[in-house]
């Protein structure tokens, strides 16, 4: 994975660093797969864990920005391994900011469960966390594996991801106007779907930076855009008198 | 004083000596092989010999007694040299099995592992991966040696298993870890340092899914049970109570809601069916390894079976099979489903196309070579909202469509469950008033 350097102490810290980064990207993975399955099946107490344990990951932010920043001052790191250290900065930012999201996700818990909703309303929701879940764990593998030959499938899940929020933004717009006590939890939904959608756009982000460590290159720039949700529009139906 | 020491020393030895030459003997070995094997020690042991008479002629000369005795001890030293067996020189003897030669001591590791039918990885004190064995190879992907366990096993009770272990705070720590993505796993892992100042450790994972599968499935199973039963159920009851009612003296009132109600329980029976095979298949998340299908074969039987089905609906269905083996691993009565579920709906939703074509083709768009059937129909096709979601438990379309087609909600559900198990890939394809392409893309291994 890296070079050897002749100060072993100057590697010890580089597998550091990527080991807090991996542990961190499993407390972003929890915190995300909590807070879906806090608002599945309504659980208030399990979206208050996600709650707390956001700290974590703040935590695990700061000290790999602080690590970083002593070895670049220490050791004047060169190509790779300061793409490497670079790196951590960046993917660190991106999981912090994952566990922000999956965050506001459980704080709408409360908001969307008051009263028993139809469990159709978050089958959609879970179909796009499990892509978007999906995203994160196949990229921090690539980050454990280095291997990235395989990372293809990042594009082409970004776009599943964004054309399933497409469809669910649809969806729930229609049971908005269907009825309007669907409102509230509809639009507390709707930005747990916004949400959901950035975790997966946080994942490629992540990917990238990946690429970069390991290539010196950026990813090939064809950045597909699937999320059509601005110009999503449904026809007004006057109410029958 | 020194003669008779060395004397005393040389009997005893030579005692030795002609013992293990009586076992020697009892071994059944040829004269010939014995002189042989006497020439070889003694060539082997050249250096020590000639050493040892040198010896014995100093000494003897200093002794400056009995000069006679000099030639017999060199005698004597020789054929100790030719027949007292050497435990590190003896070669292996012809009849020795194999369970002799190998101890346990000096089992491989590797052989071990592979013979343990749970995932079992070994790593060294750095967290990086020695060697995974064939399961956990299958269970979790490429484990190459040198991957770090803790980038791997991400969940911070393994962070902390793994950590345990490794700092040597703990000599046996386990751990419950739970694989969400893509079927639920649920593992009990054990971590423990092997034998003593090896600096190998190692992580035995126990299956645990199956339990946590059944608690799961009668609670899924409930809430997606009572809540789709619940509408014909209603429906019913409520055309009972207008049987009872006000429809009690009109016959062809009568003749009409029995109608609905029977269409009402044959939905009902169709949904607990489908219900309780899609129930079945999260139970056995993994495909039963080994077993290859003829894909061309099952298609194509898939064809024949729903021959009536298109019939009655209109439809001709075309066949477009590219030649050569098309074997695939999998399981046939899944496939058949499959390919079942993906034609009916093809004949009943494409109806007014007229025409299905199944096409069996060779495909490189993926990562890696595959099979791919693609099933098309020409029939009103399906808005691009609705594409990705189709697959869902339940989402439909247009719920009046499916519910006069007598559709469940989870035949397309059924379809991505079984397709995940093959590791094969489901792509839609459609447009609006184009119809609409399905094609399963399975792994051509």
């Amino acid at each position: 994975m890296q070079s050897v350097h002749i100060v072993s102490a100057y590697d010890e810290e580089l597998k550091y660093l990527t080991k807090r980064i991996a542990a961190m990207g499993g407390h972003a993975e929890r915190m995300v797969e909590q807070a879906i399955s806090a608002l599945v099946n309504a659980d208030p107490d399990l979206a208050q864990k996600v709650i707390k344990d956001d700290v974590v990951l703040d935590e695990g932010q700061r000290e790999i920005d602080e690590k970083a920043i002593v070895i670049i001052a220490r050791r004047q790191p060169m190509a790779t391994d300061l793409r490497e250290i670079i790196g951590a900065i960046r993917i660190s930012a991106d999981l912090e900011r994952i566990g922000d999201l999956g965050k506001n996700v459980a704080k709408r818990v409360v908001a969307v469960t008051q009263e028993r909703q139809s469990n159709s309303l978050f089958r959609g929701i879970e179909a796009l966390a499990n892509l978007a879940l999906q995203q994160l764990k196949d990229v921090l593998d690539v980050y454990a594996s280095r291997n990235i030959d395989s990372i293809g499938f990042v594009r082409d899940r970004d776009e599943q991801i964004d054309a399933m929020y497409t469809s669910l933004f649809r969806e729930l717009l229609t049971y908005m106007m269907e009825d309007p006590r669907n409102i509230t939890p509809c639009t507390h939904l709707l930005f747990c779907a916004k949400n959901i959608e950035r975790i997966g756009d946080h994942a490629t982000n992540i990917a990238e930076t990946i690429y970069h460590i390991v290539t010196g290159d950026q990813m090939p720039a064809e950045r597909p855009k699937e999320d059509k949700t601005d110009r999503v529009v449904l026809p007004v139906h006057q109410p029958a008198k | 004083m020194l003669w008779g020491c060395s004397l005393a020393v040389q009997r005893e030895v030579r005692g030795a000596g002609m013992e293990r030459m009586g076992d020697t003997n009892r071994a059944d070995r040829t004269g010939d092989g014995l002189l042989q094997l006497a020439v070889r020690r003694l060539w082997g042991s050249r250096w020590l010999l000639s050493g040892g008479v040198a010896g014995v002629v100093v000494a003897s000369s200093v002794a400056g007694s009995a000069l006679y005795i000099a030639p017999a001890i060199v005698v004597v030293l020789l054929a100790i040299a030719a027949f007292a067996p050497t435990s590190e020189r003896s070669l292996p003897l012809p009849g020795a099995g194999p369970a002799e030669a190998m101890s346990l001591r000096d089992l491989s590791g590797e052989y071990l592992a592979a013979a343990v039918a749970d995932p079992l990885i070994i790593f060294d004190r750095y967290g990086s991966v020695i060697h995974a064995n064939a399961a956990a190879m299958a269970a979790f992907g490429n484990l190459a040696p040198g991957l770090s366990l803790p980038l791997k096993f991400r969940a911070p009770e393994m962070q902390v298993l793994i950590e345990a272990v490794l700092s040597g705070t703990a000599a046996v720590e386990t751990a419950e870890y739970i694989e969400k993505l893509p079927v639920e796993r649920a593992y009990r892992v054990s971590a423990s340092p092997v034998g003593h100042g090896t600096e190998l450790y190692v992580l035995v994972f126990k299956d645990q899914s199956e339990t946590r599968r059944i608690d799961r499935m009668r609670a899924d199973f409930i809430a997606n049970a009572s809540h789709e039963l619940r509408t014909p159920l209603a429906s019913i009851a409520g055309f009972i109570e207008t049987l009872r009612g006000p429809a009690r003296k009109d016959p062809a009132a009568q003749e009409q809601f029995l109608q609905i109600m029977q269409n009402q329980t044959g939905r009902m029976a169709r949904l607990i069916d489908d219900l309780l095979s899609l129930s079945r298949l999260e139970m056995r998340p993994y495909l039963a390894p080994g077993s290859r299908v003829d894909i061309r074969q099952v298609v194509g039987s898939v064809i024949d079976s729903l021959g009536p089905l298109a019939k009655e609906n209109g439809i001709v269905v075309e066949k477009n099979f590219i030649e050569g083996p098309l074997e695939v691993a999998g399981d046939r009565d899944e496939l058949f489903q499959v390919f079942e579920n993906l034609m009916e709906n093809a004949c009943k939703y494409g109806q007014s196309g007229g025409r299905v074509v199944v096409s069996i083709d060779r495909g490189a768009s993926g990562p890696e070579p595959s099979v791919d059937v693609t099933i098309r129909d020409f029939g009103p096709g399906i808005a691009e909202e609705h594409i990705p979601r189709i697959t869902e438990r339940f989402y439909r379309v247009d719920v009046d469509a499916s519910r006069s087609q007598k559709g469940t909600g989870l035949g397309l559900s059924i379809v991505k469950h079984i397709l995940t198990r093959h590791s094969a890939r489901l792509s839609i394809k459609s447009e609006l008033g184009q119809g609409a392409a399905f094609t399963v893309h399975l792994p051509a291994k």
